[in-house]
């Protein structure tokens, strides 16, 4: 691991101000950073410790749920309104990583995650866009068996890794963000970017800007939503595929759905044409299987994921199943 | 900037690259937590921090100052070991003993945290009242790897002591 300097912000606004020199990275449980930093993946020579910002999960006089993002993913998913009213939260971050691992991470550290990609870690022996940009990418024409099949790039081909950003983009969250110049908001959709021709870049934060809070909308009472996850095996590992859904039925139709996959893109997927398929129709196996039809239109899979589109597709019929019939 | 170790006070680290396993194995010569893979995958470095069940190989030690840590050194009392410690020799719930102070480590953190009503990714209900079913035990320990594949020693031992309480 390269020296670096360490230094603790008290509040947020000393957070943004220590933030500001190039290379200073946040900290936050440090499940992932510490881990690169060790592979020599990432390299910074200032680590601003965040983990004491805020810690706090409310909700506001307008119905939605504040999430400070220092609070543990653990809490997160054992917070009784979360659990009761946002299960696909509860149940994604439950799907993620290991409980040790959990009780460390925070929430803002998780939306920064990097990918798993292997040819991203292999600092000896790969070249990857994403950790030296311009060297090129030995994924591409690797083993391709984890990567996108949404959305990828002839530079990049990564997945993106958690599992709890998938729920919060199915949920339509809002992230709270603070810099030196102010403080803005990002719809969840646009925090986390497609790898074009600069996959080094994850998100569309600006350098030294700051996860401040996750913001959830407030939720129909009749709108159920849980999240599933296939992986190599039943625990601790990432996902191959995963669906998060949130569904709300009347007189038997779909009112409102929205879907996001996970583990198949750069970014969680927001399945648009799926949703866009379901919306206003039955709620029937067929319509779930079309609805995924039309989402794959889009997929372009490499040598060894093809798997991954019959995956979506059943793992979907599946999880839309799911809820229609305890909403039934 | 200190931290209490088993109930001892210890300076932290002035290089903040040194992790809580380096730091409780090569400074405080508490060799009991073991370095497996070093990068979070495995388990074996599990220690309790304030209660809770944390991998030491992925802490920075100076990001832990003013906390109490409990190492499997901690565990035993004067001259008896831990229940638990005791029940994984009667369940035969290791072989070389390599992840065996991270799994009772673990296993101790994932009781409390059981008994505080932190639902699984198992659980049906995510709000009921938590039983520890064999299959809840299995994936609540997920995070602790055995090469020896001990496990199903490893789950007996715990659904005897620790989980006794909400065993189904």
């Amino acid at each position: 691991m390269n020296p670096f300097e360490y230094v603790r912000a008290s509040d947020a606004a000393d957070a943004v101000r220590l933030g500001q020199t190039p290379a200073t990275a946040y900290l936050g449980g440090g499940t992932n950073l510490v881990d690169l930093m060790r592979e020599t993946v990432a390299r910074p020579d200032t680590l601003v410790d965040v983990t004491g910002l805020s810690t706090v999960i409310e909700e506001t006089a307008s119905g939605t749920l504040m999430i400070g993002s220092a609070v543990r993913n653990t809490a997160l998913a054992e917070h009784p309104t979360v659990r009761s009213r946002y299960p696909v939260l509860s149940r994604a971050i439950l799907a993620g990583a290991s409980a040790q691992i959990r009780n460390m991470a925070t929430v803002g550290g998780n939306l920064l995650q990097r990918t798993r990609c292997t040819y991203f870690y292999d600092t000896d022996g790969s070249r990857c866009n994403k950790r030296k940009p311009g060297s090129g990418c030995d994924a591409i024409e690797g083993f391709t068996r984890i990567h996108a099949i949404f959305g990828a790039s002839s530079a990049c081909v990564a997945t993106h890794p958690s599992d709890m950003c998938v729920a919060l983009a199915a949920l339509d969250a809002t992230v709270h963000v603070q810099s030196n110049v102010g403080e803005r908001s990002i719809s969840f959709s646009d925090l986390h970017r497609l790898p074009g021709d600069h996959p080094e870049l994850d998100t569309t934060l600006k350098p030294g800007e700051l996860i401040r809070a996750i913001e959830l909308p407030s939720l129909s009472s009749s709108a159920r939503s849980t999240y599933r996850k296939v992986r190599d095996r039943a625990s601790y590992a990432f996902a191959l595929v995963s669906v998060a859904a949130v569904l709300e039925l009347e007189n038997g139709g779909i009112k409102d759905v929205r879907i996001a996959l996970g583990g198949v893109a750069h970014k969680p997927w927001r399945a648009a044409r799926a949703e866009a398929a379901l919306r206003g129709g039955p709620a029937t196996e067929q319509a779930f299987r079309n609805a995924a039809i039309a989402e794959l239109a889009d997929a372009n899979p490499l040598r060894d994921n093809g798997f991954k589109l019959e995956l979506v597709t059943r793992t979907l019929v599946a999880v839309l199943g799911d809820l229609a019939g305890a909403a039934a | 900037m200190s931290i209490m170790v088993n109930g001892s006070s210890a300076e932290l680290p002035r290089d903040p690259r040194v992790s809580l396993l380096d730091f409780l194995r090569e400074e405080l010569h508490l060799a009991g937590t073991k370095k497996g893979c070093n990068q979070g995958a495995c388990g074996a470095c599990t220690i309790l921090v304030d209660g809770e069940r944390i991998l030491s190989c992925l802490a920075l030690a100076v990001q832990y100052d003013g906390r109490s840590v409990t190492t499997i050194e901690g565990l035993a009392g004067e001259g008896a070991l831990h229940p638990l410690q005791q029940a994984f020799i009667d369940h035969d719930g290791f072989q070389c003993g390599y992840c065996t102070p991270g799994q009772i480590c673990s296993a101790i953190g994932m009781a409390a945290e059981a008994k505080r009503g932190v639902p699984s990714h198992v659980s049906a209900d995510l709000s009921a009242e938590v039983k520890l079913s064999r299959e809840e035990l299995q994936e609540r320990m997920s995070g602790n790897l055995c090469r020896c594949g001990a496990h199903n020693g490893i789950i007996d031992a715990i659904r005897e002591t620790v989980a006794a309480e909400m065993a189904t």
